[in-house]
């Protein structure tokens, strides 16, 4: 870009480099029928999904299958048991945050549903936490219940022995183009479509 | 499943975004900025001679550089005014006011603020405004706390 | 040039508060009623693209999340559009064009409702010199009534009647959420919103969704028995800087409607996105629409104005007609940002 020329009331004055163009924006966010019928079962300490018309259970349920495009119209109560699917070991503060560094958030699958949901783990050393192992929901204080997820504080290790076989959800429709199964490339027919049952592992092609 | 729960039933709270942004002016709107931190109103001359206000970076006719800052007002003309009766908490004035397209002096494209008058009859195309200053000012359009009629500063 | 029709619109009934459904489960119904009615599922679409902005309801990438309505998996071709549906259909149209695909799945919502609209929509603005005023979208369009009415353009009762008008078709549209039956006399009586928009001059805030299935050539023809050709389309913006523009004319859809053949040939409907009264005003002296073009049976915006989602349905509904045989030659228009800043011209056929 060019040099500017300034009228002489402002050629030995400190230009302005930068403004602040804060903006706030205020909502009063609503959850619709599926995010609240989950909390408030939350509220009641029960963790409730809903299952599609292809047999997943979503937990948390958004009210459609992403996989269908439909509605997912059959609630469904999970156990507050599970098995981690996977992990990683935070060692950042984030802005915000008020947990104790290091510390593990997890995708945890929790029996009964078909879509892992994040949570943390703790009440073991974060470099024990591994892939299959079995943890369970710890919850608040009853008094302390509320229609949020943070009503469950974390999960915790149950002791039982890790699944060793443990279900990547997705796995058993196919991965995304791009992926490698079993050193095969990737193709449509690992993709199965869940409307017409084609393609996927052990699927028609 | 039973029936979808009553709308007043459906959970919501309060969701707060900001976003706290602080941008890079590049020198055509610094200038304009520094401009109102010194109190000095500018524009910049277009390839057809017009001087438009605030500033713009590229001719809007060719899409040529700009570069001639050139001072404007302080007063200038309401080229049209709309009445706001009722003032958002958002807004730049608590009282009853108009917005305005306001041809500063030297210029010849309108600046959009806010006038402070009496009334809606107080303020239309051919009003004579000038800007009233902020207190303290740091290089931000609200360095005008607003336009009000020319005499009544 | 391929031939390119509308086949399918579907649309919510518009409310101007939808709490009991999330975006995805609001935007279901639109999604599949528009696959349903010509018997096809994701499978049979070749492209998707949708049309949404996240400030509205303060959720970020909500586009991503309401794919969930459409089932796009295995992975779907799709795109999306910080703009108005009719700005997804525009790039549908091109896909169509291009000829890799034969079939288009089209679709925007809104949930304006949890926000304060008319704040958020100061974030379109020049950052810097107007956004940090709190321009508000009803004073903007307020100053360009005034502009309209100062230039000797419209009258104030003029602005009424369209208001009187486009309500009162409203009660004969099923989607509608804002009909009524009242004479334009009658309105004037009120106290102005902000001068000189009443509110009768301004549209509702609306939470809805709506979608539109695109096909090319005998994809087209196979599925629907009066395809509603696309015979033209063009979109123009102009300049962010309102000191920049004329708010007493509509360049940009002039310009449109030239490109797009408005003129080639008569208008049997028009459905025109027109959020104020006074730039119903406008869109027809740029659209150069005679005086006996049916305007808006809808209602238009003025019956409901789901944001990014209003200039779509304008689509749909001329399509729509046409498909009933109850027009043969129709215009649509769509507009985003403040004062009719960027417009989209369509011209739909019903014959060939």
């Amino acid at each position: 870009m060019a040099e500017v020329t300034l009228p002489p009331s402002l050629r030995d004055v400190e230009p302005v480099r930068s403004v602040r163009t804060p903006a706030r924006l205020d909502y009063q966010f609503t959850a619709g029928d599926a995010t609240s019928r989950f909390l408030r079962n939350v509220a009641r300490k029960r963790i409730v999904g809903q299952r599609a018309p292809g047999g997943r259970v979503y937990v948390p349920p958004r009210g459609a299958d992403p996989e269908l495009g439909q509605p997912t119209p059959e609630e469904v109560e999970v156990a507050q048991v599970g098995t981690v699917t996977s992990f990683c070991v935070v060692n950042l503060q984030f802005y915000g945050s008020v947990m104790e560094i290091p510390y593990v958030s997890a995708l945890i699958l929790l029996d009964g549903a078909d879509l892992s949901i994040m949570h943390l783990i703790q009440e073991v050393p974060a470099d024990e936490v591994r892939i299959g192992m079995r943890v369970e929901a710890v919850w608040r204080a009853d008094a302390e219940v509320e229609p949020t997820l943070e009503s469950i504080t974390w999960f915790r290790p149950t002791g039982e022995p890790d699944d060793a076989d443990v279900r990547i959800p997705g796995e058993d429709h196919g991965t995304g183009l791009g992926s490698w199964v079993g050193g095969v490339a990737p193709t449509a027919a690992l993709v199965r479509n869940p409307r017409t049952g084609q393609g996927g592992p052990g699927g028609a092609t | 499943m039973s029936p979808p729960p009553d709308p007043d039933e459906v959970l919501s709270a309060p969701l707060t975004i900001e976003y706290p942004f602080t941008r890079t002016t590049g020198p055509v709107v610094g200038a304009f900025l520094t401009g109102l931190r010194e109190g000095v109103l500018v524009g910049i001359r277009a390839g057809d001679g017009r001087v438009i206000v605030p500033p713009v970076e590229f001719d809007p006719a060719t899409g040529e550089d700009l570069t001639e800052i050139v001072e404007v007002g302080p007063a200038g003309t309401v080229v049209t005014a709309a009445w706001v009766a009722t003032p958002h908490a958002k807004h730049p004035l608590g009282d009853p006011f108009a917005w305005a397209l306001i041809t500063l002096d030297g210029a010849d494209t309108p600046l959009l603020h806010a006038v402070a008058a009496e009334g809606p009859g107080a303020v239309g195309p051919g009003t004579r405004v000038v800007p009233r200053w902020a207190a303290e000012r740091e290089g931000h359009i609200s360095d005008i706390a607003c336009f009000v009629p020319e005499g009544s500063a | 040039m391929r031939d390119v029709a509308v086949i399918s619109v579907a649309q919510t009934r518009h409310r101007r508060r939808v709490r009991e459904l999330n975006e995805v489960e609001m935007l279901m119904p639109a999604v599949h009623g528009a696959l349903d009615q010509v018997g096809m599922t994701i499978d049979d679409i070749g492209f998707t693209c949708s049309g949404s902005t996240d400030y509205l309801a303060g959720v970020g990438f909500s586009f991503v999340s309401t794919l969930d309505a459409v089932g796009p998996w295995p992975p779907i071709q799709e795109s999306h559009v910080e703009m108005d549906g009719a700005w997804a259909l525009y790039e549908a149209w091109v896909k169509l064009q291009l000829g890799e695909v034969d079939t288009a799945l089209v679709y925007s919502y809104a949930k304006s409702s949890p926000g304060d609209l008319p704040m958020v929509l100061t974030r379109q603005l020049d950052p810097v010199t107007v956004a940090p005023l709190w321009a508000d979208s009803i004073s903007l369009a307020a100053l360009q009534a005034q502009a309209l009415i100062d230039a000797g353009k419209a009258t104030e009762a003029q602005m009424a009647e369209v208001a009187a008008r486009s309500r009162a078709a409203a009660l004969g549209n099923p989607h509608a959420q804002l009909a009524w039956d009242r004479p334009a006399a009658e309105l004037l009586e009120a106290e102005p919103l902000v001068g000189p928009l009443r509110r009768h001059d301004c549209p509702p805030i609306s939470d809805g969704a709506a979608a539109v299935v695109l096909a090319a050539g005998d994809a087209a023809r196979e599925r629907v028995e009066r395809p509603a050709w696309i015979r033209g389309i063009d979109h123009r913006i102009e300049s962010i800087h309102l000191g920049l523009r004329d708010l007493t004319v509509s360049e940009s859809t002039r310009l449109a409607a030239q490109r797009a053949g408005v003129a080639d040939g008569p208008v049997d409907v028009a459905e025109l996105h027109a959020p104020f009264t006074h730039q119903e005003l406008i869109l027809r002296h740029a659209l150069g629409l005679a005086d006996d073009v049916a305007v808006n049976p809808s209602g238009g915006a003025l019956a409901a104005n789901p944001m990014m989602t209003a200039g779509l349905i304008r689509i749909g509904e001329v399509a729509t007609r046409i498909a009933a045989g109850e027009a043969d030659r129709g215009v649509a228009h769509a507009t985003s940002g403040p004062c009719l800043q960027q417009n989209l011209v369509c011209v739909l056929e019903g014959e060939g």
